[in-house]
């Protein structure tokens, strides 16, 4: 249970802003910003932060679909051999796509409209194992089978299908090769909430069937908190706040994941919320040599705004803050 | 429209099947609901089976002068022949016409003659050609019955040549030589266009300057360059196809922008990620990803790049550098009807070409309107 699959070390992805014909970029955003964390084996690791925290680019970076800036993100593939994704060329990212898989966001723009579902689940057994044919089709209408699919779809294109269905077909082609670790990146936000709920069963179930590891990308903190293990807040390109789910929400220690936590709305009018009210996202620039929350954190002081604050360990939380187990 | 409340609750196939339409169906499906686009499908249709069955449908030899025919205006059809007898039979016929000259001003004036008529009729005896260049015939469509007989349903030229029989055989120049033009500006523009969008960086701006150079030039005046450029003892028809081929070089650069726009968008779909992620190379993501999602686009903006190059061989052939006679295409007819004297005496000269320009660029205008917007999936 506790061998790790995945080591993100020191992980940074910058991208360039400005420059044009002649003039050279002047500025970076740091989307991903020094990031380290481990995965470890059948457990589901949350991902969780506002729009714009990064939270995508580290799901993209850790396939390698984008290419990091500096840092490392070593998996353990099924052979137990460990290799660094960062220093893997083209034809090596292939073979390594076959034991790490993703689940897309929209599942209507996932799906190309253009091919049938025997095409779209299958292509990656058509490349990486060769088949075609009767044997090919067989093996899709079992994945169908496996997400709860009638394999008579076989033949359909993406426009038969509801939201719901067509994620399900997302998950049957991240299945299709087989792999260990599957990074979904908001697989059910485009998704109504009773459907959300009936992929999220099905991916626990999967995860048993299959002792998958998922690496759950989300900024719905009910969805996180039923399905994760784990969770890593970020912010900003950081993780703040990286605890067990329960104890991140029993005693969240970083200001922001509280201030986060406050957000999710309680369905009842007579409680008050807003406790840890923070201010609007504050302009971030590039010269912001403090802690990155402290403009729009309640108890900022002198200290925060001039340093950086060290990754600091209280009870079994990681945690980003000069104060953390202090407020 | 919600697809799946449509479901009855017997859940037949039949029920299903508006939904298992692949892509290409479902175009098929919008495109039929657009009418003009559909009626215009059917007369490009029929122009390329003008183009096509040309001698077929020509009553008269294209180059057969005739000198007592000189200027004629279009002659009718008449339905209804009146006997000696005074019963009235049905026999489709026009009039025979006489020519007569004034002495004072020396014109000619054409008066129907009474006592004769030409009697028409389908699938007549002609002149000899190939159907194809392949089957020796000598049938043709509609005509006079006798071989010998010249009817001008449009009216004829300054040598006494059916214009009717000269517009149809014109098709065959027109609506082709504009298609070989296209089919250059088709594979340079996809391959450059994709290779801009696929690489980005250098590459992307390189050819990018290159399409805006190339887009700065006036086209007229380059035109008539590269025509005064090439050597005179070749064939016209040799020199207008060398001249289109000149021309679709610099016709690419609009396609290359928009195959670079479509590949751009398409780099950052999903789906395209998602093949990369199922172990696909590049070219295998293009082939199969990539180009199939935008051709019904390309076939659009090809379809709308046709008319212009049938505009352009017109316009070309009227200033004298395109098509020279004794090449018949719909511009060298237009350039009969160059002077004043042609439109007053003869306004059939610039009346029945005009009016087959007007109806083949329209059609394919809607035609590929319609396609565009069936290839649009969000379009309504």
């Amino acid at each position: 249970m506790s061998d790790t699959i995945l080591k993100v070390r020191d992980l940074n992805m910058h991208f360039p802003v400005g420059g044009g014909f002649f003039g050279k970029s002047t500025d970076v955003v740091r989307a991903v910003d020094g990031i380290s964390f481990d995965v470890r084996r059948r457990e589901t690791f949350g991902i969780v932060g506002e729009s714009g925290s990064g939270k995508t680019t580290l799901g993209r970076c850790i396939m390698r679909v984008l290419k990091p800036s500096s840092g490392s993100i070593v998996l353990r593939r099924k052979d137990g051999q460990e290799v660094d994704l960062c220093r893997s060329g083209k034809a090596e990212l292939r073979d390594i796509w076959k034991d790490m898989r993703m689940v897309f966001q929209d599942p209507q723009s996932s799906l190309n409209p253009r091919l049938r579902v025997l095409e779209i689940v299958g292509q990656s057994l058509r490349k990486s194992e060769g088949l075609s044919g009767k044997d090919l089709s067989e093996r899709v209408a079992q994945l169908l089978r496996q997400v709860g699919l009638r394999p008579e779809f076989l033949m359909r294109y993406p426009n038969a299908f509801s939201g719901g269905q067509r994620q399900r077909l997302g998950i049957a082609r991240a299945l299709a090769t087989q792999p260990e670790l599957i990074i979904a990146d908001e697989a059910v936000s485009a998704l109504d909430v009773s459907i959300q709920a009936q992929i999220l069963n099905l991916l626990q179930d999967l995860q048993e069937e299959f002792s998958l590891t998922y690496v759950f990308i989300a900024h719905d903190l009910a969805v996180v908190e039923h399905i994760c293990d784990r969770i890593a807040v970020m912010y900003l390109g950081q993780v703040v706040e990286l605890a067990e789910t329960e104890a991140l929400f029993r005693a969240p220690k970083h200001p922001y994941t509280r201030a986060l936590l406050d957000a999710v709305p309680v369905p009842d009018p007579r409680k008050r919320r807003g406790k840890h009210k923070v201010s609007k996202l504050a302009d971030v620039g590039a010269g912001s040599k403090g802690c990155r929350f402290a403009a729009r954190c309640p108890h900022a002081t002198d200290l925060c705004r001039n340093e950086a604050p060290p990754a600091k360990r209280v009870q079994d939380s990681d945690v980003l803050c000069h104060f953390a187990g202090e407020i | 429209m919600t697809v799946e409340t449509t479901l009855g609750p017997s859940g037949t196939e039949e029920e299903h099947t508006p939904e298992l339409l692949g892509p290409w169906a479902l175009m098929w499906r919008k495109f039929r609901r657009h009418r003009v686009a559909y009626v215009s499908l059917w007369i490009t249709g029929l122009i390329y089976f003008m183009a096509l069955f040309g001698d077929f449908l020509a009553p008269e030899k294209v180059d057969e002068t005739n000198r007592r025919g000189i200027f004629v205006p279009p002659q009718g059809i008449h339905f209804l022949v009146t006997d000696e007898d005074g019963s009235r039979s049905f026999q489709l016929h026009a009039k025979a016409l006489k020519m007569q000259v004034d002495r004072a001003t020396m014109r000619r004036s054409y008066v129907q003659d009474p006592d004769k008529i030409i009697p028409l009729g389908f699938f007549v005896e002609g002149y000899s050609y190939e159907i194809l260049g392949l089957i020796p015939s000598k049938t043709h469509f509609f005509g006079p019955k006798n071989p010998r007989d010249i009817v001008y349903f449009l009216g004829s030229d300054r040598l006494g040549r059916d214009i009717l029989s000269r517009i149809i055989i014109g098709t065959k120049i027109s609506m082709s030589i504009g298609l070989v033009g296209i089919v250059v500006s088709l594979v340079i523009g996809v391959s450059l266009g994709g290779l801009s969008g696929y690489y980005g960086g250098w590459v992307d701006t390189l050819i990018q300057r290159l399409v805006e150079f190339l887009r700065s030039i006036p086209t007229i005046p380059l035109w008539m360059g590269l025509a005064a450029a090439i050597p005179l003892g070749w064939p016209p028809l040799y020199t207008y196809f060398v001249v289109t081929i000149i021309v679709s070089m610099i016709g690419w650069t609009s396609l290359a922008r928009e195959v670079r726009g479509k590949f751009l968008s398409l780099r950052n779909e999903d789906f395209i990620t998602a093949a990369r992620l199922d172990g696909l190379t590049d070219w295998e993501v293009i082939r199969k990803h990539m180009v199939p999602s935008f051709s019904s686009h390309i076939i659009a903006s090809l379809t709308l790049a046709v008319p212009l190059m049938i505009l352009a061989e017109t316009s070309l052939s009227f200033l004298g550098i395109g098509l020279q006679p004794p090449i018949v295409s719909w511009g060298t007819l237009l350039k009969e009807a160059q002077n004043i004297r042609s439109i007053i005496e003869a306004p059939w000269l610039l009346i029945a070409p005009g009016t087959m320009i007007v109806i083949a660029v329209l059609a394919l205008n809607f035609l590929g309107d319609g396609l565009r917007d069936a290839a649009d999936p969000h379009a309504h």
